[in-house]
């Protein structure tokens, strides 16, 4: 019944996604294009962790890294494909140096969490005192601590940049189109690897799979996404800073991902979601600091409900639809 | 000569420094095999029990950074403990992140309590001349304060009943609780000796940086990258890492700036995990603890 009803249920979210710019005000259009924006950073990361296995606990270097790319790029070669180009390739290209290092290095989950957390720091860092006229690429300042301003939007072929509601929309097609994507590949060979390592590294490299080159693939994959997420920061709010790079930015993806469910892909897309509408309402009052909000659902879940709320949910229903009156009545009949 | 000698000991503190950031890390990890995401936390917690005892509670410096600190940050390490870490042991990823929930709580909770300003306070030492040069007396406390944090947790581990236990619950859990010995406390006691570590290591260097909330995750990468670099061993990993690092990151930010130190440090770090995955002390100095 699922092969029906999740293509059904993508469909009228794109539909839906694609006709709502037409109904909302346009500050509403800016704030959601935001929160789906940070959503395609948790899909991919959905894709990393959730499918591939790889704890990565710096998802936002890539993220930061690709909004960093554009800016650059479309400041030098004008706000383009080819800046598109770059702004992918740059994080996916910065996810295999760093995935060869540590994949073939054999390091262990936890290791590989540590790692990508402290190279996202470090990136926080090193941008962080890249202000002063001395640190240009090309003609792109860097701008350290206060960030790069006024980044050229993305323009169709005839040099109009795209406005908020096709950035919405853009934003919305990116998302169900990588779904789309990730569900087809995890169908191929490399995709099912992938999974074969997550669920037993072990028996899968036993097996003749080179476990390296799988989850290396995997965190390219997922770097590559992260970074076009963060092209679509960079042109949502023409703004990019080295807070992106920030420690709790990166612990945010990581409750996103674990409230919404791992294992899942639309999990940690409501989770995101949902969480940046809530985060958004907290910061509105004065009384209690986000991050010990934030700090405490993500000790309630790991403790309470580890496996995310997605996944809880459907397992209830999936029990209740076995046991309940109504499946005894049809088994009955 | 003088210049040289300068240069040694700049290299000396910064290896010191590493050490004070990251010695409660290591031992949480290399005896608990726990991540402690909260570290940077700790750390800032004893920066501010060190400031706030001097400035608000009229103590001497050194009474409430060498000693109030590490025991008040000592307690609250205990208390959390108790209250989350005990429930995920064996589950190395989620008390990671069970620990990270608590790190961006201490921070949030933190910064409704004090404001998200820094705090600082005067070296309390003066600076030492040598030659031409002049060397910050506070550094050369730090190097002493590190070394003997070396040689107070080799005596813990090594003379002691409870470092005795301790070194034995890492290796065989099971077997010392058949034997009598009751790891759960013992573990409980290690996670609170690393907190008291990192209160001490956080209040030493308040007075180099000052404090605010989000000061920890300027210290963490280092402590992340020392610690897993050093391997399982404690002190010998600790030390060698340290030593490394702190060599490495001074001799790249007095060429070029602190921050490119800091990039230099991760990248020998990345280096060194692929050529040794088990860290340094996974390969050399295996039977030392």
């Amino acid at each position: 019944m699922t092969r029906v009803i999740q293509p059904a249920l993508l469909f009228a979210a794109l539909v839906l996604g694609l006709l709502a710019p037409g109904w909302l005000e346009l500050f509403t259009i800016y704030e959601f294009t935001a929160y789906l924006i940070m959503a395609v950073l948790a899909l991919s990361l959905a894709f990393v962790w959730g499918k591939g296995g790889i704890m990565c606990l710096g998802q936002a270097a890539f993220f930061g890294l690709g909004a960093y790319a554009w800016a650059v790029g479309a400041i030098n070669f004008g706000p383009g494909l080819a800046a598109l180009a770059i702004s992918v390739a740059v994080p996916a290209a910065f996810a295999a140096v760093l995935g060869y290092f540590m994949f073939y290095g054999r390091i262990n989950d936890i290791y590989i969490g540590v790692i990508t957390l402290a190279v996202t720091l470090i990136l926080f860092n090193l941008i962080n005192s890249t202000s002063g006229p001395q640190y240009r690429i090309g003609s792109a300042l860097l701008g350290g601590f206060n960030g790069m301003t006024g980044i050229p939007t993305l323009a169709w072929p005839n040099g109009m940049p795209l406005d908020p509601a096709e950035i919405f929309r853009l934003t919305v097609i990116v998302i169900v189109a990588s779904i789309v994507a990730i569900t087809l590949y995890l169908k191929t060979t490399p995709g099912k690897t992938a999974i074969a390592v997550r669920e037993n590294e072990v028996r899968a490299e036993l097996l003749g799979y080179n476990v390296a080159q799988s989850k290396l693939i995997t965190f390219t994959l997922g770097g590559a996404l992260a970074g076009l997420g963060g092209c679509l920061f960079a042109n949502w709010g023409a703004f990019v800073s080295p807070t992106i790079f920030s420690l709790v930015q990166s612990a945010q993806i990581i409750i996103w991902v674990i409230v919404g469910g791992r294992g899942t892909l639309i999990g940690p897309i409501l989770g995101c979601i949902a969480l940046q509408w809530a985060t958004t309402k907290l910061g509105t009052q004065q009384v209690v600091q986000v991050n010990l909000v934030l700090g405490l659902v993500l000790a309630f879940f790991v403790l309470v409900v580890p496996q995310g709320i997605v996944p809880m949910v459907t397992g209830l229903l999936r029990r209740n639809s076995r046991t309940g009156p109504k499946a005894e009545a049809e088994q009955n009949a | 000569m003088d210049f040289a000698s300068v240069l040694v000991i700049e290299i000396l503190g910064s290896i010191a420094i590493l050490v004070l950031i990251s010695i409660g890390l290591a031992v949480v990890f290399g005896m608990m095999k726990v991540i402690n995401m909260a570290h940077g936390e700790f750390l800032m917690l004893g920066g501010y029990v060190a400031i706030y005892g001097t400035n608000h509670a009229g103590l001497n410096f050194w009474v409430s950074a060498l000693i109030l600190a590490p025991l008040v940050v000592g307690l609250v390490g205990l208390a959390l403990e108790w209250l989350v870490i005990r429930h995920l042991y064996g589950r190395m990823i989620d008390t990671m992140l069970a620990t990270w929930g608590i790190s961006l709580a201490l921070i949030g909770g933190m910064t409704m309590l004090v404001g998200n300003t820094t705090t600082g306070i005067p070296t309390p030492l003066p600076s030492v001349s040598i030659g031409d040069y002049s060397v910050s007396g506070y550094v050369i406390f730090l190097i002493v304060l590190a070394l003997a944090v070396f040689a107070g947790l080799f005596c813990l581990f090594k003379l002691t009943t409870f470092g005795l236990q301790a070194r034995a619950t890492t290796q065989n859990a099971d077997m010392v609780a058949a034997l009598g010995g009751k790891p759960r406390r013992i573990y409980a006691l290690t996670f609170g000796l690393g907190a008291a570590l990192a209160g001490l290591g956080g209040a030493a260097l308040a007075p180099l940086t000052g404090v605010i909330p989000t000061i920890g995750a300027s210290y963490i990468a280092k402590a992340f990258i020392t610690v897993i670099s050093g391997g399982a061993a404690v002190i010998a990993g600790n030390l060698s890492a340290s030593v490394l690092f702190g060599s490495v990151g001074q001799i790249f930010t007095y060429v070029y700036t602190p921050v490119i130190g800091e990039v230099a440090l991760l990248v020998t770090a990345i280096v060194l995990i692929r050529i040794l995955p088990q860290g340094i002390t996974g390969r050399f100095f295996k039977r030392s603890i």
